[in-house]
């Protein structure tokens, strides 16, 4: 064949070749086909491990207890034992190094988030007691009268009963 | 010289040649192979959620927009909780303000342009709450249109995204029928629930079923016979979202009612 027909030919080869090399160079090592076969599992292998070291910020309340074991009896028989310290403290991050406190959540929205009462029976929501936080003393904080940590209505403050 | 005959001779094998995919010339992989054929490793993660147990608090939003670090205010979540309203006109109303974060503390209903529909309690059947997450897919869909490999599917069956690979071309989050995934504000790329997978490798719960105080939502290894969340599913009536779609989705429902969607 001559020439002339030829040498778009090796212009093409030089193409794909330059294309292949170039992709060498930009793909990760480690992306390949893992253990879902090619439609699910082809990815880069070491983003599962980017994704295990994000930081842990809520370190559940078992961390909690560790140190703060006074609160902990004081809680644990009461209907808010089963609430995390964190839902309402905060999450601890690396307390108590990092942050020294914690902020609490005082206010009335984290109380009404199961305490506004809806009427739902075939929910559960429908059996929390519940008050209308329209009415329900609309300007003062839930704390002021209740005890968070034991939450009976026996159980109000002393200030507040008398 | 190159007669007519020969030319076409020769552009059909050019032509012919070029349609050789490039997969063609793959050498077979052993290992490739064997992955292929459905390898079963010891951890299976699925999830369990109790629609009956759900009162709406929200708490397990919160948690999940401070844990992954998903912009607090902005109106995009990796799980959200809907309510279902049920009247006796067998009308459903469904709701879920900021994703239910901030919980449901009124009986007023987000009819978004029609307003705030509030229900009479009279004229309640049913009414309660569906907490919604990744259904970590044994069929992702969202992994088949991914045309980069930027999201894929664990071993353990959690579907995670690449954020240095992903290209924001946004084919998985039309591709979902779950409507999980959205795009990360700040990082401008796919996001989605990965079932807190630096909290489950490490052997703790995820963020929400540690917030979660009623538990409405619990996580389990499918492949562990004697773990609890996998003897419900396997003993009691579970059912999953959309099972039409042939997703197989991972996250099984307690108490559910032909309304949710």
């Amino acid at each position: 064949m001559k020439n002339h027909v030829l040498r778009p030919l090796f212009v093409v080869i030089a193409i794909v070749v330059g294309i292949l090399l170039i992709r060498t160079a930009l793909v990760p090592v480690d992306f390949g086909v893992y253990e879902r076969g090619y439609m699910y599992g082809w990815h880069r292998k070491s983003n599962e491990e980017d994704w295990k070291t994000v930081r842990v910020k809520y370190k559940t309340a078992k961390v909690c207890w560790e140190c703060h074991d006074d609160k902990y009896r004081e809680i644990k028989d009461s209907a808010h034992g089963s609430i995390s310290c964190e839902n309402c403290h905060g999450p601890a991050y690396d307390h108590p190094k990092d942050p020294l406190g914690l902020s609490i959540d005082r206010s009335r929205d984290l109380c009404i988030r199961c305490h506004s009462y809806l009427p739902y029976k075939t929910s559960d929501r429908g059996s929390i007691p519940g008050i209308n936080p329209e009415t329900h003393y609309p300007q003062a904080q839930c704390i002021l009268c209740h005890i968070p940590h034991n939450p009976k209505p026996m159980n109000q403050k002393r200030e507040v009963k008398s | 010289m190159m007669n007519r005959r020969e030319f076409c001779k020769k552009a059909m094998i050019a032509v012919g040649g070029l349609a050789l995919p490039l997969a063609a010339f793959e050498v077979f992989d052993p290992g490739t192979l064997r992955a292929e054929k459905d390898a079963r490793g010891k951890t299976r993660w699925a999830f369990l959620v109790d629609t009956q147990k759900c009162v709406g608090c929200g708490f397990c939003v919160k948690a999940c927009k401070i844990e992954n670090e998903v912009p607090y205010d902005a109106n995009v979540t990796r799980t959200w909780v809907e309510r279902y309203v049920i009247t006796r006109d067998g009308k459903t109303y469904i709701d879920s303000p900021k994703g239910g974060r901030d919980g449901f503390t009124t009986t007023k209903i987000d009819q978004n342009l029609h307003g705030m529909h509030d229900i009479k309690s009279e004229d309640i059947t049913k009414a309660f709450f569906v907490p919604k997450l990744c259904n970590q897919c044994d069929n992702p869909p969202c992994v088949q249109v991914c045309p980069v490999g930027a999201t894929y599917q664990t071993e353990d069956g959690v579907v995670l995204v690449d954020r240095t690979w992903c290209i924001g071309c946004g084919y998985c989050i039309m591709g979902c029928p779950y409507s999980v995934r959205f795009f990360h504000p700040i990082y401008h790329v796919a996001e989605k629930c990965n079932f807190c997978y630096h909290r489950i490798s490490k052997g703790m719960k995820t963020a929400c079923v540690d917030a979660c105080p009623f538990g409405a939502r619990r996580i389990g290894n499918l492949r562990d016979p004697d773990d609890p969340v996998t003897k419900i599913i396997m003993t009691e009536r579970v059912n999953v979202l959309k099972e039409e779609y042939g997703t197989k989705p991972q996250v099984f429902y307690l108490g559910f009612s032909k309304e949710v969607k």
